[in-house]
């Protein structure tokens, strides 16, 4: 291939912007390794924290990061993905609905999370736990289901990766071609039937990807939680729907800006930032292969 | 002396739209049983869009609307209450870029009898078998009916799609341009299946190839701008025609 002048100044402006994007890469994560890698062992992973806020292990918040990721992804998941079959599948182009919702998710989309946050707060914890607790007990006065906890968490950050999860699986169903469609109606097999024998199966991996991509995010957002559910410090486990619960993100939070030392807690900081950080590549990596893996075996 | 034909299917008074524009005008047709008829003309004179009427696959098209009659056996295919679904079950359809399913070539096969409802698997695996012997694909798949069908040549995955509209066994076959995809021996191999078919089957075939339909259809139809200039015995159409614009586009004075 001959470049011209012009294609070798586009490719280096390109490759310049590709080197300080690694440069950048690798300057956060050698930070992190160097400072964090010494702190994190299997102690560290399995054991409690120290109740003066500087050392100790991080399994309650790994735990209640896994507890509360799970609970959102049950709760925001099929929503997001049965919004997004009836938007492509069965709206009609002019529908008002479907129009009003591809408003209100693009919206959302844009909502900063800390405001999601205060949504949390006031919706779920205030005026939903609340209803409950006037509805259940009669009273308000002590709260069990008006107050933070981790299923208010999980249904706010549900609520946060919810455009996300629409946004992909809509993409991963346009994707199939209209074909099949057709092939599978010409068939005599009925609008739902073809959706679920023909077009889900083949949108599969877009969705799931897409599903990873926005239980990635969920996982690591802190803000919205900060008031809805996390906590500097829990003796205990979170096993049931009302108890607060520990949280990677936030105990990086919570050890930078609520501890009484924070240089002590230093090196906590960085470990806890290290498995934050694995854990996230991670799903993002899984994402991707699976991405690689089902592009394959398509048609 | 020819055998009198029973009709099949009926169209009287047939317009369809899509949104203001009228993509077909006032079509009277008679479609006999276990006939191949073909429909001609050139490009966008609405040929594929009258087939597709047939069997109410413009229905997943919004703006399409289909008026007049159109009867199956003397059944109204549009009439109120009748689920097209049905009517599609009975009325099958292959495309012309042919649309396999990502699944393996028995799946594809066997798709619509389990849409039906058909739970016995032996019965499952003889009707595949038996659809698979009548679009000729039997001995060279016998062997391979796990195998996906997205790594069949062009040729075999039609005759895949012919072998799936089988399976259901409908009473009509519509065809759009079903060859247009593929090389002149593909092509001669499905052309030959069905003058197998039609002794079953009735089939309408969209052709954009006047040689074709002279080569497989019993009776022809052209059509022009929507309207259907004339209606024959393929025959007499293509040494005979009575109409002026049908000489015309035969002898290749447009098209």
């Amino acid at each position: 291939m001959n470049y011209t002048r012009k294609d070798w100044l586009l490719a280096g402006l390109s490759g310049t912007a590709l080197l300080v994007i690694l440069a950048l890469l690798v300057i956060l994560m050698q930070q992190i390794v160097v400072n964090g890698a010494p702190v994190v062992s299997g102690e560290f992973l399995t054991g409690s924290p120290s109740a003066d806020m500087t050392g100790g292990g991080i399994w309650p918040a790994i735990y209640g990061t896994v507890f509360m990721t799970l609970l959102m992804t049950l709760a925001g998941v099929p929503v997001g993905v049965a919004t997004a079959i009836y938007l492509t599948e069965y709206a009609s182009s002019r529908s008002r609905l479907a129009q009003a919702v591809r408003i209100a998710v693009n919206n959302l989309a844009g909502v900063p999370s800390i405001v999601f946050g205060l949504f949390g707060l006031g919706f779920f914890v205030l005026f939903i736990g609340s209803s409950m607790d006037q509805l259940l007990y009669g009273d308000t006065s002590t709260p069990v289901w008006g107050k933070p906890s981790i299923l208010w968490a999980s249904l706010t950050l549900a609520v946060l990766t919810l455009p996300v999860v629409i946004v992909t699986t809509e993409e991963a169903l346009r994707q199939v071609p209209r074909e099949l469609r057709e092939a599978s109606l010409a068939l005599g097999a009925t609008k739902f039937q073809t959706v679920y024998k023909v077009v889900l199966p083949n949108a599969v991996g877009g969705i799931l990807t897409g599903v990873i991509l926005a239980v990635s995010r969920g996982a690591g957002e802190v803000a919205p939680i900060i008031f809805v559910g996390a906590a500097n410090f829990l003796p205990y486990l979170p096993t049931d729907l009302r108890d607060m619960f520990m949280h990677l993100g936030y105990h990086v939070y919570a050890l930078a800006t609520q501890s009484p030392n924070v240089d002590a807690a230093k090196p906590t900081l960085f470990g806890t930032v290290l498995v934050l950080l694995t854990l996230t590549f991670t799903l993002n990596f899984l994402a991707i292969v699976i991405r690689s893996r089902t592009r394959a075996t398509r048609a | 002396m020819q055998l009198p034909r029973t009709v099949k299917m009926q169209t009287r008074g047939v317009n369809i739209f899509y949104g203001e524009t009228q993509a077909i005008k006032g079509v009277d047709l008679d479609i006999y049983d276990k006939t191949v008829t073909a429909f001609i003309g050139p490009s966008g004179c609405g040929k594929s869009t009258f087939l597709r009427a047939l069997n109410r696959m413009n229905d997943t098209i919004e703006a399409c609307r289909v008026k007049g009659d159109i009867q199956l056996d003397g059944y109204n295919v549009y009439g109120k209450g009748v689920d097209p679904v049905e009517v599609r079950r009975r009325v099958g359809m292959v495309f012309q870029k042919s649309n396999p399913f990502p699944k393996s070539i028995f799946e594809n096969v066997a798709f619509g009898l389990r849409i039906a409802g058909m739970k016995d698997k032996d019965e499952v695996a003889q009707r595949v078998e038996e659809s698979l012997k009548g679009a000729a694909l039997w001995d060279e798949l016998k062997d391979r009916l796990l195998e996906s069908a997205l790594g069949l040549s062009g040729g075999q995955q039609q005759r895949l799609c012919i072998a799936r509209t089988l399976a259901v066994r409908p009473d009509v076959i519509l065809m759009d341009e079903p060859t247009s995809a593929l090389d002149p021996i593909a092509t001669a191999r499905i052309e030959e299946l069905l003058r197998e078919l039609k002794q079953k089957y009735t089939i309408v075939i969209v052709t954009h190839s006047m040689q074709q339909a002279a080569r497989v259809s019993d009776s022809t139809a052209f059509f022009y701008m929507g309207e259907l200039i004339e209606y024959g015995d393929t025959e007499t159409m293509f040494t005979r025609p009575s109409q002026k614009k049908t000489e015309e586009y035969i002898t290749g004075r447009f098209g």
